[in-house]
């Protein structure tokens, strides 16, 4: 006896890491995200790794979307994921990665746990489609 | 061990990514939900459960921002559940409170959750009473739930807290909005927000008005407080006033009384989703809803003989256990 009928849409936090202070990017794909049914989460502009964990672990995000523009990537995002193993949040994230990365990060992002990386030309239906695909699988 | 025992074992010892696991179980209604709140209930009771609610833009955020703030300044761990809406077409939704919650960042014991209204009516309600057990059984001291106050959705929600702030941004409108029925009812505190603006001592006034010529019993007679959340003034008065509140439920005995009412309100709305589950199979076992509707359609059958036909067997079971 129960109404336990599951109801989920997918959960995604729209973060934005470090120094850079543009954020029309990540506005348009919390928008195109919540478009397409998606619970957005907004962190807001300068914001630390350990505040990206910190939100991305308290609001159980299936999906951690980090834009950056400002070249940082390489130290930032390993950081995040370093913080997100701490708190066993690493293994059930799909991280995505979006803006200005040149193609000799890419790899090296992607060995350090990200699932992808999305460039300036990404379609945004591309984007929601690879999140649909491979968002982790939970109980 | 089973995966619900090793949840509660996790969130009782502190494990922050148990208790967010957690609320996400509540909120989606996945399986085994119902055994987990079971188990945390023995463990709930302890915390002080503040709602907040007010107009888009009163402030609601910062002002929970700089509650948290200070209430970590006198040693108490935080819970905030904020609820903001969902779109009606897709169901999606953008949660931007965290954004404001900036006087905390890095600090865990501020335990700070975004929660979509998920476009249902009645049923946000009990998920949002559920996740503040399970920031209670964390041992969470101050648990605050934020929520835009528009409608009855929101009425019931701030119906899980201990005591109603009301954010009013000043000159929000001429004294017919203050006699409006609605959220200017449910405030057992009055928070003129924004209070260095023009206009915000006629709305203290309007509001003290109002409550003084409200036709009440209570002996608490709801306090009209002025902060400024972006600055931080005001802020420890207010929260003096909370707890004003809080002492006032405890010595008349309101607040086993509210807590009574509360059960009841939860025993009976889980009674009615319960119900409805039976229904809907009833439903299905006398042909399904289509068949049902071209009986009137028909004009064969009326509505009203349709659902005596479908409660009969429901009532045939408890007529017999009567009997």
């Amino acid at each position: 006896m129960s109404t336990e009928q599951s109801q989920r849409p997918i959960r995604c936090l729209v973060a934005k890491v470090g120094l850079d202070g543009h954020d029309r990017g990540a506005h348009v794909i919390a928008r195109a995200f919540r478009d397409a049914g998606f619970e957005v989460i907004y962190s807001g502009l300068h914001k630390a790794p350990e505040e990206v964990v910190q939100a991305t672990v308290q609001e159980d995000v299936d999906v951690l979307g980090i834009s950056i523009l400002s070249g940082a990537h390489n130290t930032l995002v390993p950081k995040i994921i370093a913080g997100l193993k701490e708190y066993d949040a690493f293994d059930d994230t799909l991280i995505l990665v979006g803006g200005i990365i040149p193609d000799k990060d890419k790899k090296e992002l992607k060995e350090a746990g990200v699932d992808a990386v999305f460039g300036p030309g990404a379609a945004m239906e591309e984007t929601i489609t690879f999140v649909r695909d491979n968002v982790p699988a939970r109980d | 061990m089973n995966a619900t025992a090793s949840l509660v074992d996790d969130l009782l010892a502190g494990k922050h990514r148990a208790l967010a696991r957690t609320i996400t179980k509540i909120e989606n209604r996945s399986p085994g939900y119902r055994e987990l709140i079971s188990q945390l209930h023995a463990h709930t009771g302890d915390a002080e459960v503040i709602g907040i609610t007010g107009s888009p833009g009163a402030g609601k955020s910062t002002l929970v921002d700089q509650m948290a703030k200070v209430y970590r300044e006198q040693g108490h761990t935080v819970g905030v559940i904020a609820v903001d809406p969902s779109s009606p077409y897709t169901g999606g939704s953008v949660l931007g409170d965290r954004i404001r919650m900036a006087s905390t960042v890095g600090d865990m014991d501020v335990f700070f959750r975004s929660m979509s209204a998920r476009g249902s009516l009645g049923g946000l309600s009990t998920a949002t009473a559920d996740a503040v057990k399970a920031l209670d059984a964390f041992g969470k001291d101050k648990i605050i739930i934020e929520t835009v106050g528009a409608g009855q959705n929101e009425i019931d929600i701030v119906r899980t807290a201990d005591t109603v702030a009301v954010l009013v941004p000043p000159a929000s409108g001429d004294d017919i909005q203050m006699l409006k029925a609605g959220i200017l009812e449910i405030g057992d505190v009055f928070v003129v927000n924004k209070a260095d603006l023009d206009g915000a001592d006629r709305t203290v006034q309007e509001l003290k008005e109002m409550i003084h010529m409200r036709d009440s019993d209570d002996e608490w007679e709801p306090l009209v407080v002025e902060t400024v959340a972006k600055t931080g003034a005001g802020i420890e008065e207010f929260l003096s006033v909370l707890e004003d509140h809080y002492e006032h439920l405890e010595t008349s005995g309101l607040l086993d009384e509210k807590a009574r009412t509360r059960y009841a309100e939860e025993i009976r709305a889980l009674l009615r989703a319960d119900m409805g589950t039976l229904i809907a199979k009833e439903i299905d076992e006398q042909g399904g809803i289509d068949s049902l509707v071209d009986e009137v359609v028909a004009r064969e059958a009326d509505p009203y003989t349709i659902a005596d036909r479908i409660m009969e067997p429901l009532e045939d079971c408890t007529g017999r256990r009567q009997s």
